[in-house]
């Protein structure tokens, strides 16, 4: 069958080819980056604007950025698919809802960050710091959380949910026991994709975070996170050895994440088969 | 444990939308109390607040820095986002300092009480280190710019097409560089025209002007000469070479001022660290910066 | 007794309804979200389009900012010239891969593979920008033009251009393709699959004729979130397009793109500059609405609106 050769080489080429892009941009980055990572890169401050020295309130802004907008988005996130799959009527209102949250996931990035900078930052008056900056974060996550955590939601059999409420359970209790447990897997994949979008994100974090090359004390602190830092350091011209550095650390740290995430997911994996 | 997440879930959510509900209702009164909780809570004195021009932010950072580390009572932040960020920061009061690496233009000149040449840059004409030219007129550049020369052998190097880069428009150094080669001038009307040839490529930093122009056969460029390294070849401009010294004579035509402005008296604070930046100290700073220093 | 028990009962029902009442609220959060960003790109870039008149500000052909000419043609033929090739490489290479990965490769391996993909997706725009310039640009300068100019001897490009960003853009938006595509796959019932085989349809025709028009949706939601990553990525495309605002006659031909422009100008723009910036975003907006449109419109045809 030469259409059936033809099938397989195709998908097998593609797939190939995609893991040896991955590997070249990655191994592009380390080669490059790995070898002026050490401890004192970690742990010290930043010298000379990042030429020299180390990267540690980067690090710290990076995880109070990315925690802040997780803590926001995750939750509503959730409760958003939730709300969608298990309790909202088909009607008008909710199409249009559910219209919306979509157009959310496609405004780009560029767009987030001006309206971040006009009401986190100005009209509200957080100036820049975490919060300004996790709040406009936590708008680019969401509708990634929505999204995955309906996918989920929609691939747990209905029959789980009748065997629940003919059981005496309420609606809540169904779908907080029963069908959000299935969920786990699809929620925690949304987590991975929001957390890598958090991370890798600039534009934004350059417009409501503001880039101050500090340890932030409290939610209305400016600092920077990992990829500002790169993108500055390459930008301007101040050392590109130490902005490959930054992202070769940004790659491991991404790396170590989704490892555990996905033994996490492998642990509670085949809670309802698959 | 699961009945303690989910209500920690379900009291954030709700916390969070109550925040930003009753913030959208009344934006005065949030905008209030973040500033007192602020001047409240803060244990350090003084916080000195500059943004601006993402030139200018390095240089900066690096005064800041010393300056800290020798007076711990103070706090300086020092944030990016552009020339024209640091008119708005003054404009909205975001900031202490607003940052420019650019003239200020007279419509800007009402938003600035007072403004500080902290430092001067060279800007560097830059190829890729493979031409065969090293030499150029400003006349040469002019037209190279303006499209009028769109051969490397019309200068005297090997016939091939020249790439032509510049930097985005509004730019504090695409603005000296059109003002000091012509290619910015005045049209019958006395209104200011950039001629920037159509073909040109655009890249919007310094960095990516280098990096385009290092890996790119024929190209030319033009960069902050505090940056610009090895991996080019910098041109002489009317067979003067582009160095802190021949800026700083004056001999070398294509440099720019880094501005600090500010739409007030600055506070006591904001004005110890503008006076450091002027000491001794200070400009020693600038100079291992790789800028130009103005005292 | 009897009292207690319905105690209980309405106790329970107005926690039910609360809890509802809270759901709904997460449910419109986004929107409300949307509706606040809209009313602030459309107020602050209307006096611009009005400006400079609607019509002209839409297909005028020369942006020059600093000559007061706003006309944003060949930025709008800019970023749909990129997305669009970047869709012609992404969307195959996607769903190829999710195929792989839920149908052809073993729970193991498909497990690695799958690792490798996500961590594309946390590669931080700014590093595919560099590697971008740093790579991809000098490889289509050196491999790609000789090609080219066996057709046309002309041609002439550095690199900066079209495909570099499309390249580029099509490896960003795979993990978003691959991840939700495969999700969608692998959530056709077994049933589906056992049936087909049963009837005498090979892998391969299973794959082609069942699973993957029964994952249609989840397909189409992730290419539409993976073109609307692609016409809204800024810090990558910034580097590698070459930012000239001339409508391009070939794929080599270097593009500025709606974000590259809003992103590179913003920072240093004067008043009117700025507005027009904003109006920019206007544009993008609206050309995001659209897309969202036509997304709703063709998944309502397909009739997969579960």
């Amino acid at each position: 069958m030469i259409k059936n050769r033809l099938f397989y080489s195709v998908v097998w080429f593609l797939s190939i080819l995609t893991l040896a892009v991955l590997l070249m941009i990655i191994g592009y980055i380390m080669y490059r980056g790995l070898t002026q990572i050490s401890w004192e890169f970690l742990s010290e401050k930043p010298a000379l604007m990042g030429k020299k020295g180390g990267i540690f309130p980067v690090i710290i802004g990076t995880l109070y950025v990315t925690g802040v907008a997780l803590v926001i988005a995750a939750p509503i996130g959730i409760a958003a698919a939730v709300y969608f799959v298990e309790y909202s009527k088909e009607g008008r209102l909710v199409r249009i809802i559910r219209t919306f949250t979509e157009v959310l996931a496609g405004i780009p990035s560029i767009i987030i960050g001006l309206f971040g900078f006009a009401f986190f930052v100005v009209f509200l008056g957080f100036g820049w710091s975490v919060l300004s900056g996790g709040l406009s974060v936590s708008l680019m996550i969401l509708p990634i959380l929505i999204r995955s955590t309906e996918e989920a939601l929609k691939t747990v059999p209905l029959s789980y949910r009748e065997g629940s409420l003919s059981l005496g359970a309420s609606k809540w209790e169904t779908t907080y026991k029963i069908v959000l447990p299935c969920c786990k897997n699809g929620i925690l994949t949304g987590l991975i994709l929001s957390i890598g979008r958090v991370v890798g994100e600039t534009a934004v974090i350059m417009l409501t975070v503001g880039g101050a090359l500090k340890v932030p004390m409290s939610l209305f602190d400016s600092t920077r996170t990992m990829a500002l830092h790169m993108y500055i350091l390459a930008a301007e011209g101040i050392s590109q050895e130490r902005a490959f550095a930054t992202a070769a650390l940004l790659v491991l740290i991404i790396l170590v994440i989704n490892g555990l995430a996905n033994i996490i997911s492998a642990r509670i994996g085949g809670a309802h088969g698959k | 444990m699961k009945k303690r997440s989910i209500k920690l879930t379900v009291a954030a959510l709700t916390l969070s939308l109550i925040a930003m509900g009753a913030a959208a209702c009344t934006p005065s009164d949030t905008s209030d109390e973040g500033d007192s909780a602020e001047t409240v809570d803060t244990p350090e004195p003084t916080t000195v607040v500059i943004a601006g021009s993402t030139s200018v932010q390095p240089l900066s950072e690096m005064l800041a820095e010393t300056y800290m580390g020798d007076h711990p009572e103070v706090s300086i932040e020092v944030q990016g986002g552009g020339s024209g960020q640091g008119i708005k920061s003054i404009e909205e009061g975001l900031a202490d300092f607003g940052a420019l690496s650019r003239e200020l233009k007279s419509e800007e000149e009402a938003v600035a009480a007072e403004q500080f040449v902290i430092a001067k840059d060279g800007i560097a004409v830059i190829v890729n280190s493979d031409s065969d030219v090293s030499d150029i007129t400003v006349d040469q550049l002019l037209k190279i710019y303006t499209g009028e020369i769109t051969n490397w052998s019309e200068v005297g190097g090997s016939d091939a097409k020249i790439n032509v880069v510049t930097r985005e428009e509004g730019s504090g150094t695409r603005d000296a560089f059109g003002e000091l080669t012509g290619v910015v001038g005045k049209d019958e009307n006395g209104d200011t025209v950039d001629n920037t040839v159509e073909s040109a490529i655009v890249q919007g930093s310094t960095g990516a002007v280098i990096q385009t122009v290092s890996t790119t056969p024929d190209s030319i460029g033009f960069a902050s000469l505090g940056a610009v390294d090895s991996s080019v070849k910098s041109l002489k401009v009317e067979g003067v070479e582009a160095s802190n010294e021949t800026v700083l004579s004056g001999e070398y035509k294509i440099s720019r001022p880094f501005l600090y402005i500010c739409g007030s008296d600055p506070a006591e604070q904001a004005r110890a660290f503008v006076d450091f930046i002027f000491s001794s100290e200070g400009q020693a700073i600038v100079e291992e910066a790789g800028f130009i220093a103005v005292k | 007794m009897k009292a207690s028990i319905s105690e209980k009962r309405g106790r329970r029902s107005i926690r039910e309804t609360a809890i509802e009442r809270i759901l709904f609220l997460a449910g419109i959060t986004a929107t409300i979200s949307v509706a606040l960003i809209t009313i602030f790109i459309f107020g602050s870039g209307i006096p611009a389009l009005l400006d400079s008149g609607f019509v002209n500000f839409l297909v005028g052909t020369n942006w020059s900012p600093a000559n007061g000419s706003y006309g944003t043609l060949p930025l709008t033929a800019g970023t749909m010239a990129v997305t669009l090739t970047a869709l012609v490489l992404g969307i195959p290479t996607g769903i190829a891969c999710a195929v792989f990965l839920s149908e052809i490769l073993h729970r193991k391996a498909a497990r690695v593979f799958k690792f490798a993909i996500e961590l594309l997706a946390g590669i931080p725009s700014v590093v595919y920008g560099f590697f971008g310039l740093i790579v991809v640009v000098p490889a289509v300068r050196t491999y790609i033009l000789p090609l080219v100019r066996l057709w046309d001897p002309d041609a002439h490009t550095t690199g900066l251009s079209i495909l570099s960003g499309a390249i580029i853009l099509a490896v960003m938006i795979l993990p978003t393709i691959v991840s939700l595509s495969e999700n969608a796959i692998s959530s056709v019932p077994a049933e589906y699959r056992e049936a087909s085989l049963a009837l005498g349809a090979n892998k391969r025709q299973t794959i082609t004729g069942v699973l993957i028009p029964a994952a249609r949706s989840g397909i189409l939601a992730s290419i539409i979130l993976g073109m609307g990553r692609a016409i809204g990525e800024t810090m990558a495309i910034l580097l590698i397009t070459g930012n000239v605002a001339v409508l391009p006659k070939s794929l080599l031909d270097p593009v500025a793109t709606l974000t590259g422009t809003i992103a590179m100008e913003m920072s240093y723009a004067s008043a009117s500059h700025q507005q027009a910036l904003f109006a920019v975003g206007i544009i993008l907006f609206i050309i995001i609405m659209l897309l969202n449109a036509v997304a709703q419109g063709v998944s309502k045809r397909m009739g997969v609106n579960q």
